[in-house]
């Protein structure tokens, strides 16, 4: 049996229809269309499906997607404004902290989590903030200077 | 296999549910349930949940704490009156776990995970369980023992608040750090009367399969003062009732070896 449930989205109010017991990632990607999240583990161990719910950091591969009826969900696809890009995905560009991109999502939402609550982190703040997402590729350094960098430019703009 | 989900208002509700229905499983924070779930487990076929607010409720009043079973790790880490379980809550997981992990999910969660169990064994936990007929009070040794046996559902759990800040001491043996799982974790309650420790309660996590008491170094501890040869006691006994499992993270005899080093640290209360 399928369940409604209504969210808003990135800003925008959305309504899907979910199986019993499906994650609110699956409702991301094949009920909203919105594909930024990524499928990693499916055991919340990789952090590539993380995304904000009211503003905080979460695994959408283990979140009930019932759970977040009336609730604001945030994903990477959301921090672009039209064709302008969000001053972390343009660090993360300038510092090359993208290789395969798989993780590049789970990691700018981390990010964000991190600097909407502590604009000007220090580097150990950094790792801690982004512990829980594993990124194969870059060995974690450019993304670690990419997301300083970003708070750098916030600071400055 | 369709899932059923069904919501309730009330942890009663939820409890009778539960009670009525074998493959039912109840839901908070969603790091076992949904793992289950992701990974096709077939004995599952409803899930419960609670939308109570007493589930997510902290209540630090005087000598004893206690917390709703859906209180997760970052809101405790966001309370001041907790700081004293704030090393404990941050080694659960990274941030986006401790934004869901509960304080009533940690006590399934299986060996080498449940370091904050092993904390709440070391501070003299009691878990209040609703059945469908009324809650009990249920010592939190007691329900490890027989954790797959257990029957209702867990509603909060309620422990000491720690003599001194110093009383409590807590560490967790990872090789990856800020975030790894667990070689071992040992929390400790070291009350001081006169000189003397009065109250000795030390716990380990993933050194059997649910995080037990280390009663051995308990006894070695208690009434004496914190000194050279009361530790050298306590650590010939550290390893004493353990049955760690050899696991990807570290295999039994490593396990063993290495409590005695720290528990040594910890009690001499070096880094």
């Amino acid at each position: 049996m399928k369940t409604p449930v209504q969210f808003r989205h990135n800003g925008s109010d959305v309504a899907v229809f979910v199986d019993g017991g499906a994650s609110l990632l699956m409702a991301l990607r094949d009920g909203v269309g919105d594909t930024s999240p990524k499928f990693g583990c499916g055991q919340g161990t990789c952090g590539v499906c993380s995304v904000l719910i009211d503003g905080e950091l979460h695994l959408s591969c283990i979140t009930l997607a019932e759970s977040v009826a009336g609730r604001s969900v945030e994903t990477a696809d959301g921090l672009k404004a039209g064709a302008s890009l969000h001053p972390l995905q343009t660090a993360f560009m300038e510092n090359f902290a993208a290789q395969c991109g798989f993780c590049t999502p789970g990691m700018l939402m981390a990010a964000k989590a991190l600097l909407d609550r502590n604009p000007a982190p220090t580097r150990a703040e950094v790792v801690e903030a982004i512990s829980g997402n594993i990124c194969r590729c870059t060995g974690y350094e450019p993304i670690i200077n990419a997301v300083l960098a970003a708070a750098g430019n916030r600071q400055r703009a | 296999m369709p899932i059923t989900v069904k919501t309730f208002a009330s942890l009663g509700e939820a409890a009778s549910a539960l009670a009525s229905d074998r493959d039912a499983r109840f839901l908070a924070g969603g790091t076992l349930v949904m793992r289950a779930i992701n990974e096709g487990d077939t004995s599952l076929s409803t899930v419960v949940r609670s939308t109570d607010r007493s589930f997510v409720e902290i209540r630090p009043a005087g000598a004893r704490v206690t917390l709703g079973a859906g209180v997760t790790m970052a809101q405790i880490m966001a309370n001041r009156e907790l700081a004293f379980l704030h090393p404990v809550a941050r080694a659960v997981g990274g941030p986006a776990i401790r934004n869901m992990a509960t304080v009533g999910g940690n006590l399934f969660a299986p060996s080498p995970y449940g370091d904050f169990t092993a904390a709440l064994l070391a501070l003299d936990a009691t878990l209040s369980m609703q059945g469908s007929y009324g809650g009990r009070e249920t010592p939190l040794e007691e329900f490890l023992a027989n954790r797959e046996r257990n029957s209702g559902l867990m509603a909060s759990v309620t422990f000491n608040r720690p003599a001194t800040p110093e009383a409590f001491r807590f560490r967790k043996v990872a090789r990856v750090k800020p975030k790894g799982i667990s070689i071992l974790s040992i929390a400790a309650h070291l009350p001081m009367k006169g000189g003397r420790v009065a109250g000795a309660r030390v716990a380990y996590g993933a050194m059997a399969p649910t995080p037990i008491r280390a009663k051995a170094v308990e006894r070695a501890l208690e009434g004496r003062a914190l000194d050279e040869s009361t530790i050298s006691s306590a650590i010939g006994a550290a390893a004493e009732g353990t049955s760690p499992a050899t696991d990807a993270i570290a295999s039994a005899w490593y396990r063993r070896e290495m409590i005695a080093v720290h528990l040594k640290r910890l009690l001499a209360g070096t880094p």
